[in-house]
C-alpha cells in the first residue's frame, strides 16, 4: 500500500488566479482551486450561470489559466457534450493530435444542477458522453442571493422560504433530492460526493473520475459565507461539522461499489453543524430532532450500501 | 471553373442534408420536430452508413441541441442544427449567445407557426420572431436555392469578418416536404469550395499573443464571460459591425458560388421581376414568391405594368438595394407571413417603409398579411392584391395601410 496523500503532495501549480471576487472563505472557491490542481492544464471547462462563474470572470479578468466557458443556465452538462464531440471530430480530421488526452469538466451550481440545468445533465449521462460534470452545492440560488433551490435542505432559512408566521424556513418534509441516485439511474461509471473540507479526497476523486472514460458525476458541499449566515473563517469548520455529524457523507460508487471515503466511527448531532449557520438560528428542539432523523435514515441508508456500518451512530 | 453537378429529386429537407453532407461538418446535434425532421432523420442515416464522419449528438431538446453546437464551434468545430417553430423558440436565449460568442454555427430553420393554437403549417413567425439575436438570415424560394445556400453559409459564417452564425430558413411543407428535381454538386467540389474551418485568431493581452479564438485544451483563454455596463455595448457593436460586413461577404460567396454552379441569387440579396418599369411591386420572401412572380408574368403579359422583388436575406437587410430598385415605383406591397399584434403593421412592411422613407418619391407603401398558420396564398388573391396595388398607383386612397389577407372577417 502506498502511503496516504495529504495536502503536501498536491500540484503546487495553481489553475485559479487569485484576484477573483468570491467571497472569502468561499467553499465553491477552495473546490474549484483543487478541482483544477486534479484536471491539469489539459482541460477545457464549462460553467453554467453562477455565483462562482460571474465573480471569476468579470470583464477584462478571468480567474481561470485553462480553456473555460460560460453559455447560459441551463445547459452545461450540454455545452460540455458539443465541446467532447468537437474535439473526437478534430481529432478524427487530425486538428488536434488524436493521443492527446483534453478533458470535459463541467461545474455547475445545485440550481444549475438539481433545477434547471437537469434535463441537459440527464442528456448528457444517457448518451454516455465523456465528460466529467461537478455540482458544487451551496444550497440555495445564492448568485441571484439566496433563493430556495431543490437543494436547499429542510430547515433552511431563505429569501423565497422565509422564517414567517406559517412557513419555518424549507419545508419539504423529506431528504431532498439525491443526486447521486440520479446519476447512477443513468448508469455512469462513477459518481461520488465531495467536500473542500476535505481537499485530498475531493482531488483523489476528480483524478479517479477523469481516468474513467464515460459520464461522471461530483457532487461538491460548497460551504456559503452569505447564504448560510456563518464567519467567513468558519466555512472549511462548517464543512468538516457536515461530515461528522452526517449531514453530508464523503462516499463514491464505482461500477456497482460504494464505498465510504471519510468513515466517521461516531457522529456528532447535526444541532453542532447546524448552530453555526445563521440560516438555521429558527430552528426549534423539534425541528432539529426532524432533521436528526432524517440523518439517521441517510446515514443508516448509505451504510447499507456500503456493506458495514463505516457511519457510526450519535455519541453520547 | 463550371461544374455542371447531377439532378436529384430531393425536397427541402433532403436538400439541406444533402448539402450539409458534403460541407466537412464536424458537429451534428438536433431534435426532431414537424417539418424539419427529415433532415435529422436523413443526417443520422449518413453518419449511420458511414458517408461522413461526423459527431452526430442526439440531444434531448433544441435548447441542448443549440447548446451543443455553441460548445462544439467554441472548441473550434464547424457545427450544423436545424428546427422549427417551438423549437426555435426553446433555443432563444442561446441564438443571442451563439452570435454574442461570434460562432459561425449554420441551422436550418423550416419555417412553422408557433402555438398557441398548435399548427404545424408554414408562417415566419418563428424565425422573423428571432430577428434580432445577430443571426444572418436567409429565405429561400425552392428546394435548390436551400442545398445552394447551406453550401454558402458555411463560408459565409465562417468569413474572418463575418464570424457570425447564419440561419436558412425554408417555408415548412411547402418546401420541406415538396419534391423538386435539384441539381446537386460533385462531393469534392462543395468539400473544396468550403474547406475546413479556420478558426480566427485574437491578440489576448494577458497571454501577450496571439492565439485562435477557440478552446483547443492548451490556450487558457475564457469565452462567455460577464461584461456590465462599461464593456457590453462595445461587444454588442461588434456584432452589429460584424452583420453590416457580412453584406459584402454575402455578395463575394454569391458569386463566388455562381461562377461555380451557374446559379446565382441576383447579388446575393435579392431577386426580382418586371420592377424596372413597374407602377406596382409586392416585396415577398420564402416559397410564395413562385406564385407571385407567376400571377405578374400572366399580369404584364397584359399590359399592366407590375413586378415583384423576392428578399432572400432578411438580416442584414438590403435597404439600400431596396431604395435603388423602387426609386420610381409608386404603390409597393409588402407581404408578411408573420404578425406582430399590436405594432403598426408586422415586421418585414415596417423594414421596408422604414428603408424608402427617405427616398425621394416615397411610394404608398400597404402591408399585406398572408399564409398565417399555412392559409394558402392562391394566385386568385395575388391577383386581387395587384388590382388594389394599381389602383393605389393610379391614386386611390388605400382602403387600410395594412390589412389582412385571407382572414375569416
Amino acid at each position: 500500500m502506498s502511503k496516504p496523500l495529504t495536502v503536501w503532495d498536491l500540484p503546487r501549480e495553481e489553475y485559479l488566479a487569485p484576484g477573483h471576487r468570491m467571497c472569502q472563505g468561499c467553499g465553491a472557491a477552495i473546490a474549484f482551486r483543487h478541482i483544477l490542481k486534479a484536471t491539469g492544464k489539459d482541460v477545457i471547462i464549462t460553467m453554467p450561470t453562477s455565483c462562482g462563474e460571474i465573480t471569476s470572470t468579470v470583464y477584462p479578468h478571468t480567474a481561470w489559466r485553462v480553456p473555460w466557458i460560460h453559455v447560459a443556465f441551463e445547459n452545461a452538462a450540454a455545452v460540455a457534450s458539443g465541446i467532447a464531440a468537437g474535439i473526437e471530430a478534430l481529432k478524427r480530421k487530425g486538428f488536434i493530435p488524436k493521443d492527446k488526452d483534453i478533458k470535459v469538466v463541467a461545474i455547475g451550481g445545485d440550481g444549475g444542477t438539481f433545477d434547471i440545468g437537469f434535463q441537459a445533465l440527464s442528456g448528457t449521462l444517457e448518451r454516455g458522453d465523456n465528460v466529467l460534470y461537478i455540482c458544487y452545492d451551496n444550497e440555495a440560488y445564492m448568485n441571484t442571493g439566496i433563493q430556495r433551490s431543490g437543494a436547499t435542505p429542510l430547515g433552511a432559512w431563505t429569501t423565497t422560504t422565509p422564517v414567517g408566521k406559517v412557513w419555518r424556513g424549507e419545508w419539504r418534509p423529506k431528504k431532498r433530492k439525491d443526486l447521486i441516485a440520479v446519476a447512477i439511474a443513468h448508469n455512469v461509471p462513477y459518481a461520488a460526493t465531495a467536500n473542500p473540507a476535505f481537499p485530498v479526497d475531493l482531488y483523489m476523486k476528480v483524478k479517479k473520475a477523469l481516468s474513467i472514460k464515460g459520464p461522471k458525476v461530483i457532487h461538491v458541499l460548497s460551504p456559503c459565507v452569505p447564504g448560510w449566515r456563518i464567519e467567513p473563517e468558519k466555512s472549511v469548520e462548517v464543512g468538516k461539522l457536515a461530515v461528522l455529524t452526517g449531514m453530508w457523507i464523503n462516499y463514491e460508487y464505482e461500477n456497482g461499489t460504494y464505498r465510504v471515503t471519510t468513515p466517521v466511527p461516531k457522529r456528532k448531532p447535526v444541532r453542532e453543524y447546524l448552530r453555526l449557520q445563521g440560516r438555521f438560528r429558527h430552528l426549534t428542539d423539534e425541528e432539529i430532532k426532524k432533521i436528526q432523523e432524517l440523518v439517521d435514515a441517510e446515514v443508516a441508508r448509505i451504510n447499507k450500501l456500503v456493506g458495514k456500518e463505516v457511519i457510526g451512530p450519535v455519541e453520547g | 471553373m463550371r461544374v455542371v453537378g447531377e439532378v436529384r429529386a430531393l425536397n427541402g429537407d433532403e436538400a439541406v442534408a444533402y448539402a450539409v453532407r458534403q460541407c466537412n461538418v464536424d458537429v451534428i446535434s438536433a431534435y426532431p420536430i414537424t417539418p424539419q425532421t427529415i433532415i435529422v432523420e436523413r443526417l443520422s442515416e449518413y453518419v449511420a452508413n458511414g458517408e461522413i464522419h461526423t459527431e452526430y449528438v442526439n440531444v434531448e431538446s433544441e435548447h441542448s441541441a443549440l447548446s451543443t453546437c455553441i460548445g462544439a464551434a467554441a472548441a473550434g468545430a464547424r457545427a450544423f442544427t436545424a428546427t422549427s417553430s417551438q423549437g426555435l423558440a426553446l433555443m432563444w436565449e442561446l441564438l443571442y449567445v451563439a452570435s454574442g460568442l461570434r460562432l459561425p454555427i449554420v441551422m436550418a430553420v423550416v419555417n412553422r407557426a408557433l402555438s398557441a393554437p398548435i399548427n404545424i403549417h408554414c408562417d415566419h413567425s418563428d424565425s422573423i420572431g428571432t430577428r434580432d439575436s445577430g443571426w444572418i438570415q436567409f429565405y429561400v424560394e425552392n428546394s435548390q436555392e436551400a442545398y445552394d445556400t447551406v453550401i454558402q453559409a458555411f463560408k459565409i459564417a465562417e468569413h474572418p469578418d463575418v464570424q457570425l452564425p447564419v440561419m436558412i430558413n425554408l417555408d415548412g411543407f411547402y418546401l420541406s416536404h415538396t419534391l423538386e428535381n435539384v441539381r446537386v454538386l460533385p462531393d469534392d467540389v462543395v468539400s473544396g469550395f468550403v474547406g475546413f474551418r479556420k478558426p480566427v485568431k485574437v491578440w489576448v493581452p494577458y497571454l501577450g499573443r496571439e492565439v485562435p479564438a477557440v478552446l483547443d485544451g492548451y490556450t487558457p483563454i475564457s469565452l462567455g464571460i460577464i461584461a456590465l455596463s462599461d464593456y457590453y455595448y462595445e461587444f454588442k457593436m461588434m456584432v452589429i459591425k460584424a452583420m453590416e460586413k457580412a453584406r459584402e461577404v454575402i455578395k463575394e460567396v454569391n458569386k463566388e458560388f455562381s461562377e461555380l454552379s451557374g446559379r446565382a441569387y441576383g447579388d446575393g440579396f435579392l431577386t426580382h421581376y418586371g420592377v424596372d418599369d413597374a407602377e406596382a411591386v409586392l416585396i415577398v420572401m420564402g416559397s410564395a414568391a413562385g406564385t407571385v412572380r407567376y400571377v405578374a408574368r400572366e399580369l404584364r403579359r397584359k399590359g399592366l405594368r407590375v413586378g415583384v422583388i423576392r428578399l432572400r436575406t432578411f438580416r442584414p437587410f438590403p435597404y439600400e438595394e431596396l431604395t435603388k430598385l423602387l426609386k420610381d415605383v409608386k404603390a409597393v406591397g409588402v407581404m408578411d407571413r408573420a404578425t406582430s399584434p399590436g405594432a403598426y403593421g408586422a415586421p418585414l412592411f415596417n423594414e421596408v417603409r422604414t428603408a424608402l422613407y427617405d427616398c425621394e418619391c416615397r411610394p404608398v407603401i400597404v402591408n399585406y398579411v398572408y399564409g398565417i398558420g399555412g392559409r394558402d396564398l392562391s394566385p386568385h388573391t395575388v391577383k386581387e392584391l395587384y388590382s388594389d396595388l394599381l389602383e393605389i398607383a393610379k391614386g386611390k386612397k388605400p382602403s387600410s395601410i395594412v390589412r389582412y389577407v385571407g382572414v375569416r372577417s
